[in-house]
């Protein structure tokens, strides 16, 4: 799960991070607030979205003006006008589509005057099965490029979750990023607060991109990139809170709902698979015949009928799809009960695109029994391939 | 031969009582009268579970008295995700040699620390969030279809579960069969990985081929690659069948399996399957094609 900059920020603070003062803008009235709480006299209006790249981001709407979805503000003024511009309006960035991302949330706090941009994060090593942290002085750019261009001027370092961060471990983050003298300081009690924040709330990712040194010296997280283990969240209820349902696609969050691993993709053909890898082949053998899946689709291994009719719906709400194919190799699964919930759903949402149905494995000529004696146009396939090339025709040929 | 697990094993189950437990017990036992021996419960020590056929399992407090009274050398764990990490901990106090976790959705940071612990002990793990192991005609842990196997040479690695049916399915289907099937599991941080189980059937005679199905995310199909292009420097070497599911995903996304996803410019489907194919494996482009490329494989 991810969550907002704003929100990112008040959960490191709150371990004891050196972030700037700011302010939540969710409406305008905020913003008088944030003119009186915040003393200036440089701001900063930052847009608030689940996308990176704000900064070099534009707005679609002409009255956003030309800057990005970052503004430097030097007057009150100047942070409303700001605000006005950009609340509600939708950013477009390296990381959104072409349409871009509505913004509803805005952040503003004090400036900084930034003497270097330096790269810090934390995540889980799968290498090592450690968490580690991953520094550079190569901060504020992307860090996939610098780890491809100049890796020697990044460090991976894994943290041996029975010590910690040690006093060696924090002197080697500190001279990877060449922190000295005050900088240096904060940079030792700092690195065991974002190990403690990191393991404590579960997250999955940490980054601060960028981690400043500010022209007095001292650190400050700029700003900061956090996600959280989804299969942590049942014991974290204050960071469950801070989930935002209108950054995520409307047919996902139903899935979650019915505990369903959907995620919407731009093809034509829908896919209900169950098995995570079963699924994401599925939607692999669908594009080597020629088309593109519409999702990805894992219904599980323990669905119902009444949860398969439900990952049926939520396919069907998707405009773009114009055949779907249902794959389902069943161990746990019997395909018995996969045939039931699948015509169950075709008579609920009176389905009219093609529909092809791959069954295999417990009860399956049961399932292919209930599925011939339904009397509807389904499309029988005997496996994978031959199930992947009848629904590509079936598209192809509508 | 087989790997792992063979008509000796003796496995107890923490999580028996449960649904998932009880099903699974059930289906093993049935599968070639796997020797299922006991369960666990911390509050239902001195039970009894009833299985469809009537067999009755005692039930223990917890792993270590279940393996003092059965001498069971594996583990098979059903648990709900809160609690798994703690019954693979218990599992590996127990010093049980064999711990297989079916549970999908543990917290990754609580398989860091179980990991840490891990490494310092005798204990082989298997997962989390994996189907488990089977040897055809002699033993069932975990959630595998029995029906599917057949016994044979080709020995099986995948982290997918029903990937693994795919390639068990297929091989049976050409008349190949399986020495062993071992599902390793779709989580970031597992217990056992692809050098680990390819060691295994490199070192079984019976096993004459393999088939490894990795996804997209992490490096551990590049390092499984390096691994077999070293190994066959010293003349070990059998022939091998790959998949790469993912190759179709969006980047930054979670493929259903927590493990799933490319990020950070690593795990992409491309890079391991060229490091696969460098190492001498043939990966199939499509996933139903994983028997007869090995057939094909196989005639040279």
């Amino acid at each position: 799960m991810n969550i907002h900059e704003y929100q990112a920020k008040a959960v490191l603070k709150e371990f004891g991070a050196p972030v700037a003062d700011g302010v939540p803008i969710l409406t305008l009235d905020d913003v008088q607030t944030a003119i009186d709480t915040l003393l200036g006299p440089l701001w900063v209006v930052k847009s608030q979205i689940h996308a990176g790249g704000r900064g070099k981001g534009k707005f679609v709407e002409a009255a956003a003006g030309e800057k990005g979805g970052v503004r430097l503000a030097f007057s009150k003024d100047e942070v409303m006008e700001h605000a006005k511009a950009m609340l509600g309006n939708h950013l477009v960035t390296a990381q959104t589509s072409a349409e871009g991302k509505q913004v509803n949330r805005l952040y503003v706090e004090d400036g900084a005057d930034i003497a270097s941009e330096l790269y810090l994060s934390l995540l889980v090593d799968r290498e090592t099965g450690q968490p580690a942290f991953v520094a550079s002085t190569e901060g504020g750019m992307d860090i996939e490029a610098v780890a491809h261009d100049t890796p020697d001027k990044i460090l991976t370092l894994p943290i041996d979750p029975m010590d910690g961060v040690t006093e060696a471990a924090a002197g080697k983050l500190c001279d990877a990023l060449a922190l000295e003298g005050a900088a240096r300081e904060d940079g030792m009690k700092l690195f065991p607060i974002l190990y403690k924040a990191f393991t404590e709330k579960d997250m999955s990712m940490l980054e601060i991109n960028p981690l400043i040194v500010m022209e007095n010296g001292h650190l400050r997280v700029l700003d900061a990139k956090v996600s959280f283990d989804g299969n942590a969240l049942f014991r974290h209820p204050d960071i469950m809170e801070l989930r935002d349902t209108t950054e995520e696609d409307e047919k996902e969050i139903e899935a979650s709902e019915w505990d369903l691993a959907y995620i919407a993709l731009d093809g034509t053909i829908g896919c209900m698979v169950n098995g995570a890898g079963l699924a994401m082949a599925t939607m692999d053998i669908i594009k080597l015949y020629g088309e593109e899946p519409a999702n990805f689709c894992d219904v599980g291994g323990g669905a119902n009928a009444e949860k398969v009719a439900a990952a049926f719906k939520i396919i069907m709400k998707d405009p773009n799809v114009k055949g779907i194919l249902v794959n389902i190799f069943g161990g746990i699964m019997k395909c018995d009960v996969i045939a039931e919930g699948v015509i169950q759903a075709v008579k609920e949402t009176s389905l009219a695109v093609p529909l092809v149905v791959r069954l295999e494995g417990t009860n399956v000529e049961k399932g292919k029994e209930i599925l011939a004696a339904s009397g509807m146009n389904i499309i029988p396939a005997d496996d994978l391939d031959d199930a992947a090339q009848k629904i590509v025709a079936a598209v192809k040929g509508a | 031969m087989s790997i792992l697990i063979d008509s000796n094993t003796k496995v107890i189950v923490q999580g028996l009582t449960g649904k998932t437990g009880s099903f699974h017990t059930n289906q093993a036992l049935e599968y070639f009268g796997t020797k299922m021996v006991a369960g666990t419960h911390p509050r239902k020590a001195g039970e009894h579970w009833t299985a469809d056929s009537g067999a009755q399992l005692p039930i223990y407090a917890n792993a270590a008295d279940a393996k003092d009274a059965t001498g069971a050398n594996a583990s098979v764990i059903y648990v709900p995700p809160a609690g798994a990490a703690a019954a693979i901990e218990e599992a590996i106090d127990a010093e049980i040699p064999l711990i297989v976790c079916i549970t999908e959705g543990v917290p990754v940071l609580d398989m860091v620390r179980v990991k840490a612990k891990l490494d310092k002990s005798n204990s082989r793990l298997i997962g989390p969030n994996c189907p488990g192991l089977l040897t055809p005609e002699q033993c069932k842990i975990g959630i595998m279809p029995g029906k599917i196997f057949k016994k044979g040479s080709v020995g099986v690695v995948s982290r997918s579960g029903t990937l693994t049916y795919e390639a068990v399915y297929q091989t049976s289907v050409e008349g190949l069969g399986q020495t062993s099937a071992v599902g390793i599991g779709g989580d970031p941080v597992k217990g056992t990985e692809f050098i680990d189980v390819l060691e295994m059937f490199l070192a079984d005679d019976e096993t004459e081929s393999i088939v490894m199905i990795g996804e997209i995310g992490g490096t551990a199909e590049e390092e499984a690659a390096q691994f077999l292009i070293d190994e066959a420097k010293k003349s070990r070497k059998k022939p091998m069948v790959g998949f790469i599911a993912g190759r179709t995903a969006p980047k930054g996304r979670t493929m259903g399996h927590a493990g799933a996803i490319v990020s950070g410019g690593k795990g992409d489907a491309e890079s391991k399957i060229a490091a696969m194919e460098a190492a001498g494996i043939k990966v199939s482009p499509s996933p139903a094609r994983l028997g007869t490329t090995m057939v094909e494989v196989l005639k040279g």
